[in-house]
């Protein structure tokens, strides 16, 4: 029993760490909390679905095509949205966030209409497997074997090359970064890109799950996403990995134990406690105001 | 060799610099003194081209650099150590030389950049796989100074390096700055410790609120009576 929704618990969480690190990136590198990245998950879903659905492509090759498209979408909403904004308040580049996020649910409403698209019954033929006094479906196997996988590649790009020390570097003082000959705004293109290529990622992972793809999607999921970044420590990229994987366990858990109507408050009672216990959240570092 | 014409900058209402005029020639070393709020810093923050000037123009071996992105001037070879050294405090001591080496192609140039700095900082080496943030005040300060020279600036600008440092420590980096600039790298440095700057420096300008108020041989502002008054503590 206890094992049974381990698993569930962590195929589940590791869709909400994939989208929690786009969060936790971004806000380490501008300190925009990016209310659209939701959005772009759910872009990532459909895009996915297309592929499965009408260019009949398997559905790996339908995840790398969705990761492409939302890189490209992750750099251009930025460049449009938030660098006009980069110098004027965060407050401003927040409401300019949610407007895009708005935007975004209402044109894919516009495209997609307002009823839920399942994926087809062959993108994915998922079988039992037991293991000790549990089942894991190997459609759960993928999804935290990708997710893994993404994670491990993500944590080389930032710890190993240079790019990836750039954003680091970015993100702990953007202006002597630039000294350095870091070009900042490549930096953060690369962010976005690299963050949204993750959510399309967890989408397409997501919609298979649920087989369920709509243009709402994006809302939850992301609100979701962000209570695991902030329970990880917003701006820690292992924080938003542990957070991601302990709330989709939490989630489930709760479900479990009989309070399946509460399912999606678990996570924001988590966030509330969180932040009124330990505002820095689990990895977190406290912000040190720079004089 | 760097040339700064006419350059005013304003921050919000406030002129922080007005119609400032100073250079530097190849080989020297030039000292920019004068109170809190000067506006040292600005200057080197405009040539740097982090803070955007609203007139003039700087020049650069000849080529414009006025407004110009800060990652393309720290490419025609103009690196700055900001005030309060500014290391990437969890990034280890080599991943902060790394970064300062971000402009050089080859991973051998890395390599040879960061054995140099070792070899001018031998106390970073032992502390290479350390996180800056737990470097001393002089540690850090020859980190930064070790990262800026990572790029081969021909001009490097100094802000404050003498900022919150025991002063035998003092000592010691003013040594490193006339040494690095024997080795061939033209100097621009800030200090409040105005009787250092001019005991190292060939020339020196002297700020007040915004605007140059003397300039001369560093020499001739060491014996000026109203420098001696109002900088140097006489």
């Amino acid at each position: 029993m206890f094992l049974q929704q381990l698993i569930n618990g962590i195929a589940l969480g590791s869709t909400y760490a994939l989208i929690a690190l786009g969060y936790t990136m971004v806000y380490g590198i501008i300190a925009l909390i990016n209310f659209a990245h939701g959005e772009i998950f759910m872009a990532g879903a459909f895009v996915g679905l297309l592929m499965v659905g009408y260019f009949k492509m398997n559905l790996f090759l339908a995840m790398l095509c969705s990761m492409l498209f939302c890189m490209v979408m992750g750099v251009v909403i930025e460049f449009l949205a938030y660098r006009p904004l980069r110098k004027s308040s965060r407050l401003s580049a927040l409401i300019s966030a949610i407007g895009v996020s708005i935007f975004l649910s209402s044109l894919a409403m516009m495209i997609f209409g307002a009823n839920a698209k399942g994926f087809p019954d062959t993108a994915f033929q998922s079988r039992q497997i037991h293991i000790g006094s549990g089942d894991i479906s190997t459609l759960q196997i993928l999804i935290i074997g990708v997710s893994a996988l993404l994670m491990l590649a993500l944590e080389f790009i930032v710890q190993k090359t240079k790019i990836g020390k750039a954003m680091r570097a970015t993100s702990e003082d953007y202006s002597t970064a630039s000294l350095m000959g870091i070009n900042v705004n490549f930096v953060i293109s690369f962010t976005f890109a690299l963050g949204s290529a993750l959510a399309a990622a967890g989408g397409v992972l997501v919609g298979v799950l649920f087989n369920s793809v709509s243009f709402n999607m994006g809302l939850m999921a992301g609100l979701k996403a962000f209570a695991a970044a902030v329970l990880g420590g917003i701006g820690s990229i292992p924080g938003a990995m542990l957070g991601g994987l302990f709330l989709g366990v939490a989630e489930v858990t709760g479900v479990a134990v009989g309070y399946s109507s509460y399912r999606d408050a678990i996570a924001f009672a988590i966030l509330v406690l969180v932040l009124l216990v330990r505002p820095t959240g689990l990895l977190g570092s406290k912000i040190q105001k720079k004089v | 060799m760097l040339t700064v014409e006419n350059i005013s900058v304003n921050y919000g209402a406030i002129r922080a610099l007005h119609n400032i005029n100073c250079g530097v020639d190849e080989g020297e070393i030039v000292a920019l003194i004068g109170a809190n709020g000067a506006g040292k810093t600005t200057i080197l923050n405009t040539i740097s081209g982090i803070v955007p000037s609203i007139s003039g123009v700087i020049t650069f071996e000849d080529a414009e650099i006025t407004r110009m992105a800060p990652h393309l001037i720290v490419r025609k070879g103009i690196c700055q150590v900001p005030e309060g050294r500014r290391v990437f405090a969890k990034m280890s001591v080599q991943e902060n030389l790394e970064m300062g080496g971000f402009t050089l192609e080859s991973k051998q140039e890395i390599a040879e950049g960061i054995e140099r700095a070792f070899t001018l900082f031998p106390r970073l080496a032992e502390r290479r796989k350390q996180a800056a943030r737990t470097l001393s005040g002089g540690e850090q300060q020859m980190l930064a100074m070790g990262r800026a020279l990572m790029s081969k600036p021909r001009l490097l600008l100094l802000d404050e390096p003498s900022m919150g440092l025991a002063p035998m420590l003092v000592e010691k980096i003013f040594e490193i700055i006339v040494d690095i600039n024997r080795s061939g790298t033209t100097i621009m440095l800030v200090e409040q410790n105005a009787l250092m700057a001019l005991s190292i420096a060939n020339r020196a300008y002297v700020l007040e609120t915004g605007e140059i108020a003397l300039a001369g041989a560093a020499s001739e502002l060491a014996s000026n009576p109203d420098v001696r008054k109002a900088y140097l503590g006489e």
